[in-house]
């Protein structure tokens, strides 16, 4: 059975004057979806999350939230969102506490509640420590967290976050990125980011946007099931290449030096046992045999890099 | 409704937590006590000179004291409002607003809500200094209200002008320059109705925010003069929120 629709674009398209900034864009996410948003600099992103979180109107296209409209019901619509932007909009004169009271209370929490709401919002985000600090004694890491703390307090159903680890060290980021993974089972969350294996990581669904333009939407199993197209091979001792191009499956074989081989495989086939087996019977010693599966940061330079050279040559 | 409170308390505490609040408050007192001051001792040295006793100290009060608060007003709100939406702006914390449940006019009023609890905090100080002969001598308090109901309604249309400039901008200073501006502008409207080469000059002479002030000042309440203050705010609040609406376009 397929979970139901929580945030719905329909052709979304941004222009800043003469600029295309956002072409088209068709974006459906489930619950229980972690979609990852990636692209290169200046490709949509954030104006794809400005429109979604309704600080920006599209200049065509529609956003449903919830089955909300958001140019109709903006407060329906916005009741059911969280959004951390790139800069996480905290106000530095006031303590961790007030500051998350007050958003819970933006965010229709009816008094009685928000000092629970707050208190599991610091709890998830880590932030128990630092309740009665100012938030601009705090560190840019621990902001980010405020500012996430923020986009959950009122545990909408959707949560939108742009770039949320910027900033953060090493430990934090697996704390956030665990945090996210969680959040996702409850809540949809979309996801922008540069970091190509946090995408990998905690995504359920990639999806590359490129001069405004999805050109990729595929969920992340894909990626790393996709079949691949060749095996990489290192054999001490290889007497000659071309047996192995007599193996059923192996297409072409293209020697690298040093005992590195290259081999290409006919369509779906999986040679690799074969090859294991002809080294082990002829004494090749082989090192080294893996699959070479498209990586996503490889489909990401594919796809941005192939427009880019489309649109010099055009 | 509960939203714009919501808006108008963080508002009102933000503005009590920097230290700009505090500062205009006291060099407001220390000006004004000072000017008070000087008053007075005028006063008694004048006692006695005019024999029908026209001139009494609630005059001096309500008239000149009250007179001069609004030249330094028009110099210090531009600086309470310059942070409203300017500096929300440039630390990108008006997201936070616009991508929270709340519609904008519910923020604008919040907002301004918010700096009315500032504007009451100077009224009160003003309020304090007549209060403090309130022992030794007869004050005309009717004309006291009447003169504090003035600056009250002054500033809350200082303050509508200034948020709307400050909504225009991510700059606080020149939010501030640009308010000053404005009110200065609106102020000294009444100039040009001494000239008699200019047509309207009526006009001109009503729509200058100081006219209105006077005859509160002299004690007399006039709903025209309420009525002037209150759409003159409107008219600003409404601007604000045009202008953020159409900051998403």
């Amino acid at each position: 059975m397929e979970s139901e629709v929580l945030i719905e674009a329909r052709a979304l398209t941004r222009r800043y004057g003469p600029t295309l900034a956002v072409d088209g864009l068709h974006l459906t996410l489930r619950k229980g979806e972690i979609l990852g948003l990636l692209g290169p600099n200046g490709a949509g992103k954030s104006t794809t999350m400005k429109m979604l979180t309704g600080n920006l109107a599209p200049s065509a296209g529609e956003v449903l939230i919830g089955g909300k409209s958001l140019r109709e019901d903006a407060k329906a619509a916005k009741r059911a969102l969280g959004y951390l932007p790139e800069q996480p909009p905290v106000y530095g004169e006031l303590t961790v506490d007030e500051y998350l009271d007050y958003c819970a209370s933006l965010h229709g929490i009816a008094r009685k509640s928000r000092p629970e709401a707050v208190a599991s919002a610091k709890r998830d985000c880590g932030l128990a420590d630092v309740s009665r600090r100012l938030i601009g004694n705090l560190s840019k890491g621990y902001q980010q967290r405020v500012g996430l703390a923020q986009a959950i307090i009122h545990r909408p159903p959707v949560i939108i976050l742009d770039e949320p680890t910027v900033g953060l060290d090493p430990i934090q980021i697996r704390e956030i990125r665990a945090l996210i993974a969680a959040l996702g089972r409850n809540h949809s969350v979309i996801l922008s980011s540069h970091i190509l294996p946090e995408i990998q990581a905690v995504c359920s669904r990639v999806m590359i946007i490129n001069r405004g333009r999805a050109v990729y939407n595929e969920p992340v199993a894909a990626v790393k099931s996709a079949a691949f197209g060749a095996i990489a091979a290192v054999f001490r001792q290889l007497p000659d290449a071309r047996t192995l191009e007599t193996l059923a499956g192996v297409r072409r074989v293209l020697a690298l030096g040093e005992g590195r081989y290259r081999i290409e495989v006919d369509g779906n086939a999986d040679p690799r046992e074969a090859i294991a087996g002809a080294a082990v019977d002829g004494g090749w010693g082989l090192l080294e045999l893996r699959a070479e599966a498209q990586t996503l940061e490889e489909i990401f330079v594919e796809l941005t890099s192939r427009d880019a050279a489309l649109a010099e040559a055009a | 409704m509960s939203n714009i409170l919501n808006i108008a308390r963080t508002e009102l505490k933000r503005i009590f937590l920097s230290p700009l609040a505090w500062a205009v408050l006291a060099v407001v007192q220390f000006i004004m006590g000072f000017v008070f001051i000087n008053l007075l001792v005028d006063y008694a040295n004048n006692a006695g000179m005019q024999p029908d006793d026209s001139i009494g100290v609630s005059d001096y009060v309500a008239g000149s004291l009250y007179g001069f608060a609004t030249i330094l007003l028009l110099l210090v709100m531009p600086l309470m409002t310059m942070r409203l939406f300017a500096e929300e702006r440039k630390g990108n914390t008006l997201v936070l607003l616009t991508s929270a449940p709340v519609s904008i006019t519910e923020v604008v009023l919040g907002k301004f809500l918010g700096l009315l609890g500032f504007v009451l905090a100077v009224v009160l100080l003003m309020a304090a200094m007549p209060l403090a002969l309130h022992w030794s001598t007869n004050l005309d308090w009717g004309r006291v209200a009447a003169g504090l109901l003035g600056l009250f309604l002054m500033m809350m249309a200082f303050g509508a002008a200034g948020l709307f400039v400050s909504s225009l901008t991510r700059e606080p200073t020149i939010a501030a320059v640009g308010s000053f501006g404005l009110l200065l502008v609106v102020w000294l409207l009444n100039i040009l109705a001494y000239n008699d080469s200019i047509p309207f000059r009526e006009v001109f002479n009503y729509l200058s925010l100081i006219g209105h002030y006077d005859s509160l000042r002299r004690g007399i309440f006039n709903s025209a003069d309420i009525v002037y203050y209150l759409l003159f705010s409107g008219l600003f609040l409404w601007l604000t929120v045009q202008r953020l609406d159409m900051e998403r376009n």
